[in-house]
């Protein structure tokens, strides 16, 4: 790579192996996360070679992190924050420091020196915020119970990464010297950034935001966003603190602003990618040589530590009261390493305080644990849920045993299934509501609905819900694939049952019909009609005309549909049977206009059309 | 190929009672003679397929309107169905020939009693007089119009009195063209637009 652009060669490597390893990934259904470790052990060198200096590109790519706490700040307004201080403090800190002493007493019963086994403690009880944030994003879990619990410790984490790192140099008997009085001033600096972050983003960030939006140009509006989190990162820094902290503050102080969608926006794309270079990075720096010199030992490191962290987890998660559904979410993504452990490692090899086999056994060990935490998730999707499902049922009867009897069960209880629900009950009519957000069942059930937490594609969940006796199944679930498994359910297990479902888009459509689903409405179909009515109207077309135009449309395309899903997977037929449908209903439509124009002008020739009830709503019948 | 179409409009069914013991009457009939379409549960957006309405109309030679009398006249899908499937130059107009030569028979019920419809009565008019658009109606579309079967005061009628009416509503599509005072009515009052005048013009 030494000739020519070397960040030409290199975007070229890590994109193209990212564009390559993402969509096989998913295709397997092991979800992103697995493909970008994938692509980054192949490129590293372990694998191709591709790229020998992985730790300079963990470095780089750790902004992604950064700009995701910033992006998690911003859906986080201070008041919830201010709700989750005892999550944050007490919970946090009985998961980190209570997994660190586990591990360091484990170490020493090992008989490994008490300041490595230490610091072996402190590193591994980090868990990855990346991964664990990026598994809650993809599946959406985000608001869930689990999900805010798994924030909650990773932000502890973070603050108390800051700490933890001025402690390592004094484990090094050689260099707690110099380190006296620096402690305090140090301190007093890191007070001071903090405080100047929350002031300045309360009283400066959206006044100058504001300034900025009004010169009224995008690009420059997504500069001052990078800027701002990139500013901060480096304030942090400067003192010692930990990047993604900073952002993360910064993030909160504006969730509250009107610049915070547009900042979401403009970032994600960022973050996005930045946050795969850094699985990437994570991928290319997992030393297989160690791994290889000592498999056992490594073996034995990543299961002693993810089984000794899963024990302190799956007691925080009856502390927390994380439904049980959750639990399997909330102790794998905070049991494994985390980046942080990189850090720690790196620090202490620095500081002396353990020999470099040693910091690479336990980067790989770290490394190695998150590559299995999707891995364990996907697993855990498969084999565990159903069962801790049926668990779930015996040990809450007084929420989960009572009969249902209303007629319908809405799945999905986001923004389309709650039109449905609010449109039946002020019909008179009860529902079943299932979703997976925990906090959103409890609002529900508020209202004195029977609502249900968890995940609609169990069967056993269904059937408690009351599905085989249901008139009506209601599918409005975001999720395109867990649509249809709930879907496949229903047909096979209560075909009693009318399903009712909202399409994402036309390949849901089909696949929904496919299914012999009968009652299914496109999401986007009839507001876009809507709006293309209002521009109709505007275009000066009379308000029934534009009326009658749409639903003429909605049904030439509600028709296609049916005409179309016999030949699904043949494209040649597919576009044949489209282009002849475009054709037809263009045809049609001109031959209105015509009949239109015709009729205009028979009036002029000294007919009024009024009380011609056919004045251009229908053309002749052929 | 049913021969007798019965195209049903009721706004609210579900609180109909004339009407729906009616409808439900002719759909218990044969279905290889008698068809029923419920325009109300067939079109709730209003939204008419007209082809497929024609197309029935095509097979059918008599065609029945069941529906209630509203402010003198039919339910608004009824009328809505008339303006989109009765086109011009289908039922009537130029090469308008579509229906020639079938019947029309109109099933209805009004809420006040037969005494109402009279110079006298609160409805001033003898219920014939609002019949003059539908005869019309049909005299245009070429079509023989059949006396009316009309059931005054609905809301009074009681169960006995409806299953009876029902029950010759029934009889009556049975037994239908054979009814004897088919004999004494033209078969077409056929009248044609003259072609320099535009038809239906109010």
């Amino acid at each position: 790579m030494e000739h020519g652009t070397p960040w030409l060669q290199s975007s070229l490597v890590y994109l193209s192996a990212a564009v390559l390893a993402v969509p096989l990934a998913r295709l397997l259904g092991l979800g992103s996360i697995i493909g970008y470790l994938g692509a980054g052990i192949a490129i590293g060198p372990w694998g191709l070679q591709l790229v020998t200096d992985p730790q300079a590109m963990l470095h780089f790519a750790e902004f992604g992190v950064v700009l995701m706490l910033f992006l998690v700040g911003l859906e986080l307004e201070p008041r919830r924050l201010w709700s989750l201080r005892r999550p944050i403090f007490g919970w946090g800190s009985v998961q980190l420091f209570g997994s660190a002493a586990l591990i360091t007493g484990a170490g020493v019963l090992a008989g490994v020196d008490w300041r490595l086994a230490l610091v072996a403690g402190l590193g591994l009880g980090m868990s990855s915020t990346a991964i664990g944030l990026g598994v809650l994003n993809e599946r959406n879990l985000m608001g869930t119970t689990a999900g805010s619990s798994v924030l909650s410790v990773a932000l502890l984490q973070d603050i108390a990464a800051i700490p933890i790192l001025a402690i390592i140099p004094l484990l090094a008997a050689a260099g707690a010297a110099g380190h006296e009085g620096g402690g305090w001033l140090g301190a007093a600096k890191a007070l001071g950034v903090i405080a100047a972050i929350i002031l300045g983003g309360r009283l400066l960030l959206r006044p100058a935001l504001r300034w900025i939006a009004r010169s009224d140009t995008p690009e420059i509006f997504t500069a001052a966003a990078l800027l701002l989190v990139v500013a901060t990162a480096a304030l942090m820094q400067s003192v010692g603190l930990s990047m993604a902290l900073g952002a993360f503050l910064a993030g909160v102080l504006l969730a509250e602003s009107e610049y915070r969608r547009e900042l979401e926006t403009d970032l994600e794309p960022f973050k996005g990618l930045l946050l795969g270079l850094f699985f990437i990075a994570v991928g290319m720096s997992i030393d297989f040589a160690v791994v290889l010199a000592q498999p056992g030992v490594v073996a034995l490191v990543v299961l002693g530590f993810l089984v000794v962290k899963a024990l302190v987890l799956v007691g925080m998660a009856r502390g927390m009261k994380v439904p049980l559904a959750e639990a399997p979410v909330f102790v794998i993504l905070l049991a494994q390493g985390g980046e942080f452990g990189f850090v720690v490692f790196q620090a202490a090899l620095g500081a002396g305080v353990i020999g470099a086999q040693t910091s690479s056994l336990l980067v790989a060990a770290v490394a190695l644990s998150m590559l299995l935490t999707p891995l364990l998730m996907v697993l855990t999707d498969r084999l565990l849920a159903p069962r801790l499902a049926r668990h779930a049922q015996a040990a809450k009867p007084a929420e989960i045993a009572e009969e249902q009897h209303a007629p319908v069960i809405i799945c999905g209880f986001g923004r389309y299934g709650q039109i449905v629900g609010r449109l039946l009950n002020a019909s008179g009519y009860s529902a079943t509501v299932l979703d997976h957000s925990a906090e959103g069942v409890a609002g529900i059930r508020r209202f004195g609905w029977p609502a249900f937490y968890g995940d609609a594609t169990r069967l056993d969940l269904l059937r408690v819900a009351g599905a085989e006796t249901e008139r009506v199944i209601v599918v409005a679930v975001d999720d395109v694939e867990q649509s249809l498994a709930i879907v496949d359910l229903a047909r096979q297990h209560f075909p009693q049952a009318t399903l009712v479902a909202r399409a994402r888009n036309v390949t849901h459509w089909y696949s929904l019909h496919e299914r012999g689903v009968q009652h299914i409405e496109r999401e986007t179909l009839d507001s876009a009609l809507m709006s293309g009515r209002s521009v109709l109207e505007l275009m000066g077309m009379e308000r029934h005309t534009a009326r009658n135009a749409a639903l003429r449309f909605r049904q030439h395309s509600v028709e296609m549909l049916h005409q179309m899903a016999p030949h699904q997977g043949d494209e040649k037929r597919l576009i044949a049977v489209a282009t002849q449908g475009r054709r037809e209903l263009e045809a049609l439509w001109s031959r209105e206009r015509e009949e239109r124009r015709a009729q205009k002008a028979r009036r002029g020739e000294g007919f009024h059309a009024d009380g011609n009830p056919h004045d251009g709503v229908e053309p002749p019948a052929t | 190929m049913a021969e007798i179409l019965v195209i049903a409009a009721h706004p609210q069914m579900e609180q109909s009672r004339a009407t729906r013991a009616l409808m439900e009457a002719a759909a218990r009939l044969s279905p290889a003679r008698v068809q029923v379409r419920d325009l109300y549960a067939l079109y709730p957006d209003y939204w008419i397929d007209a082809p497929a309405e024609q197309a029935a109309l095509a097979e059918a030679k008599l065609l029945v309107w069941l529906h209630p009398v509203h402010w003198y006249s039919m339910p608004p899908l009824l009328k809505l169905w008339l303006d989109e499937v009765f086109s011009f130059g289908w039922a009537y107009g130029p090469g308008g020939r579509a229906l020639e030569g079938k019947d029309l028979w109109l099933a209805t019920s009004t809420g006040g009693p037969d005494s109402s419809y009279r110079p006298d009565g609160h409805n001033r008019y003898f219920f014939d007089a609002f019949l003059h658009p539908y005869e019309q109606t049909a005299a245009l579309a070429h079509m023989r119009w059949l006396p009316p079967l009309v059931l005054h005061g609905a809301h009074r009628a009681g169960d006995a009195d409806l299953a009876a009416h029902a029950a010759l509503f029934a009889e009556r599509l049975n037994t239908w063209p054979n009814w004897p005072e088919l004999a004494d009515i033209k078969a077409d009052a056929s009248c044609d637009v003259p072609a320099d005048a535009r038809p239906a013009e109010a």
